[in-house]
């Protein structure tokens, strides 16, 4: 695990990560509600990256399977996310397509 | 470097991903672009600390993988906002079992990297209770008992969030044994915030715990120092911040109201689904059979549909589209009206109808098609209850009163299609049903719109069209 990050930096990555998302989204459709939440909660589930850090930097297979709990979790998330807003966004495609 | 520009690229997907979420047009792709972002952001990561361990990284990705997988696939239309609730429970657990598993790692954490951990920890229990507990309302496993809208409940999440942050000040002292106490209060918490707010505040709720995860994520990313985590994170987090004020302007709350002032409707009315089904007093009720219903109906020209949750529930949407067909063949103007919060979550009504094959074009929104109604000659609400009610617009004492509505109390004829004469999701009486015009037809939607169906086409009805058909 790569802990040399400044504290500064983190902070400005913090700072502007955030402003970068209050920007992002402005005006949505009420009919996009629903996938672009599920879209973005797929999104969340980024929190993978720090459970492959955790098996990676983990010296006991206690700790290993925890981290591999933590990745299920996140991948759970991350793929079940992903493929259901895929799902509702297919209906819609096809509508306009017609 | 190939890292750094792994990296680099995973934020501009991701952004873009969000981004492009937000329109009709580009929505597929961009979610496509964003999973395509975690992707590089994983191969980024594994090039950079290599593949030790990885027997365990392929057990996390079957188990989580795989599942998450199936149950995509799997699950109804209908249970998709549990579904997300679900799914974001599960980010916030991880963001939870990183930060525990973070702390116990030979290299000591900087107190920045201390703060996150409890930050992680805090956060991401709360994000999983809270998800939890929204699914469980959503799936109506669980109502909104009256002791949980006590005034006193303010004091005891107060009261819990303090002995959280007394946790937190004594893992930083170097008690890190705290931990345990404080991943049992914050999970009570978030427990404690969600079960008291209504269901059909639900989506605000499950909007506002997906932002929470992306917090939980960025807090995680703090631990691990992954700067491309923070960012996400962040991101992730910031935007749902907007997108749940935004559903909450389209149901008309405010964020303040749906967390702490409890279900609407107040602790009288009890929104649990089963025993909301009794008789509330109405009066002037008129009630018809499907056949009266079918002899209105084939005199009709223009005939509106209002779908509510209702509909999906009974899964009724193809019978709905053959009745739709049916009147059409037979030379009636048919169209759906869509209110913003249709179903359980804002869109959720498109989704469903457009899992029926229901044309794009015949969804109306609720601004195009309230100016309409004086001139409807037939409107048949299905399921729906809360956003028909004509309170929201006259009565400032009614929970609903400033919400917009579907004016259907315009058109000529109404016919409400209810299993009872239950109130609403939120609990609340609906005048619609007493007015002259209205008659209620009793039954499933599915059984009603199949009788329907029958009897139109015993007045001829189905005939002319499959004429029309042939003669084409």
């Amino acid at each position: 695990m790569s802990t040399d990050l400044g504290a500064a930096e983190a902070l400005w990555v913090l700072l502007l990560g955030s402003l970068l998302g209050l920007e992002l989204i402005g005006k949505v459709p009420p009919t996009l509600h629903t996938p672009l939440m599920s879209g973005a909660n797929a999104i969340s589930g980024v929190t993978l990256l720090a459970a492959l850090a955790l098996i990676g930097a983990a010296p006991s297979p206690g700790l290993r399977l925890l981290g591999a709990a933590a990745l299920g979790f996140a991948l759970f998330n991350v793929v079940g996310g992903f493929l259901v807003t895929d799902r509702m966004l297919a209906m819609f495609k096809r509508k306009e397509s017609n | 470097m190939g890292e750094l520009t792994l990296d680099l690229g995973a934020v501009l997907l991701l952004a873009l991903g969000l981004k492009g979420l937000a329109k009709i047009r580009t929505a597929r792709t961009a979610n496509a672009l964003a999973a395509l972002a975690l992707v590089l952001a994983v191969a980024g990561l594994l090039l950079q600390q290599g593949l030790d361990g990885w027997p365990w990284m392929l057990l996390g990705l079957a188990a989580g993988g795989g599942v998450g997988a199936l149950l995509a696939y799997r699950v109804a239309m209908t249970a998709m906002p549990e579904t997300v609730a679900l799914f974001n429970g599960c980010g916030g657990m991880s963001s939870l079992l990183v930060a525990i598993g973070a702390v116990q790692l030979p290299t000591p954490l900087s107190l920045i990297g201390q703060i996150s951990v409890l930050a992680s920890v805090v956060v991401g229990a709360i994000t999983f209770s809270g998800s939890i507990v929204a699914m469980g309302k959503l799936q109506e496993w669980l109502g909104t008992p009256a002791w949980t809208l006590r005034p006193q409940r303010h004091a005891v999440n107060i009261a819990t969030a303090l002995a959280c942050l007394a946790c937190c000040v004594l893992v930083l002292k170097g008690f890190a044994l705290a931990l345990l106490p404080l991943t049992i209060l914050s999970l009570l918490l978030g427990v404690g915030l969600t079960l008291p707010v209504g269901g059909a505040d639900m989506p605000v709720v499950i909007s506002l715990l997906n932002s929470y995860s992306g917090v939980a994520a960025a807090a995680a990313g703090f631990v691990v120092g992954s700067e491309l985590l923070i960012v996400a994170g962040a991101m992730v987090g910031a935007a749902g911040l907007i997108l749940t004020q935004v559903m909450c302007t389209a149901m008309n709350r405010s964020l303040t109201s749906v967390l702490f002032g409890g279900a609407l409707g107040g602790a009288g009315a009890s929104s649990e689904g089963g025993e909301a089904a009794k008789d509330e007093g109405y009066k002037n009720v008129t009630s018809c059979s499907p056949e009266e219903c079918a002899l209105t109906l084939e005199a009709a020209e223009r005939v509106v549909f209002v779908p509510g949750y209702g509909l999906a529930v009974a899964q009724a949407q193809h019978s709905l589209k053959e009745l739709a067909r049916l009147l059409e063949a037979h030379g009636i103007a048919v169209s759906y009206a869509i209110h913003p919060v249709a179903g359980r979550m804002p869109g959720h009504m498109n989704v469903l109808l457009a899992e029926a094959d229901v044309p794009y074009d015949q969804l109306i929104e609720m601004e195009m098609i309230n100016p309409d109604f004086p001139r409807t000659d037939v409107v048949i609400v299905l399921g729906a209850n809360d956003v028909v009610n004509p309170r929201a617009k006259s009565d400032p004492a009614s929970p609903l009163y400033g919400m917009p509505v579907l004016e259907v109390d315009q058109a000529r004829s109404v016919f409400v299609v209810k299993r009872s004469l239950g109130s609403g999701y939120a609990g609340i009486r609906n005048d619609l049903f007493e007015l002259p015009q209205t008659s209620m037809v009793f039954g499933d939607a599915k059984q009603v719109l199949q009788g329907l169906i029958q009897e139109l086409r015993s007045l001829g009805v189905g005939k002319v069209a499959a004429g029309a058909a042939a003669s084409r």
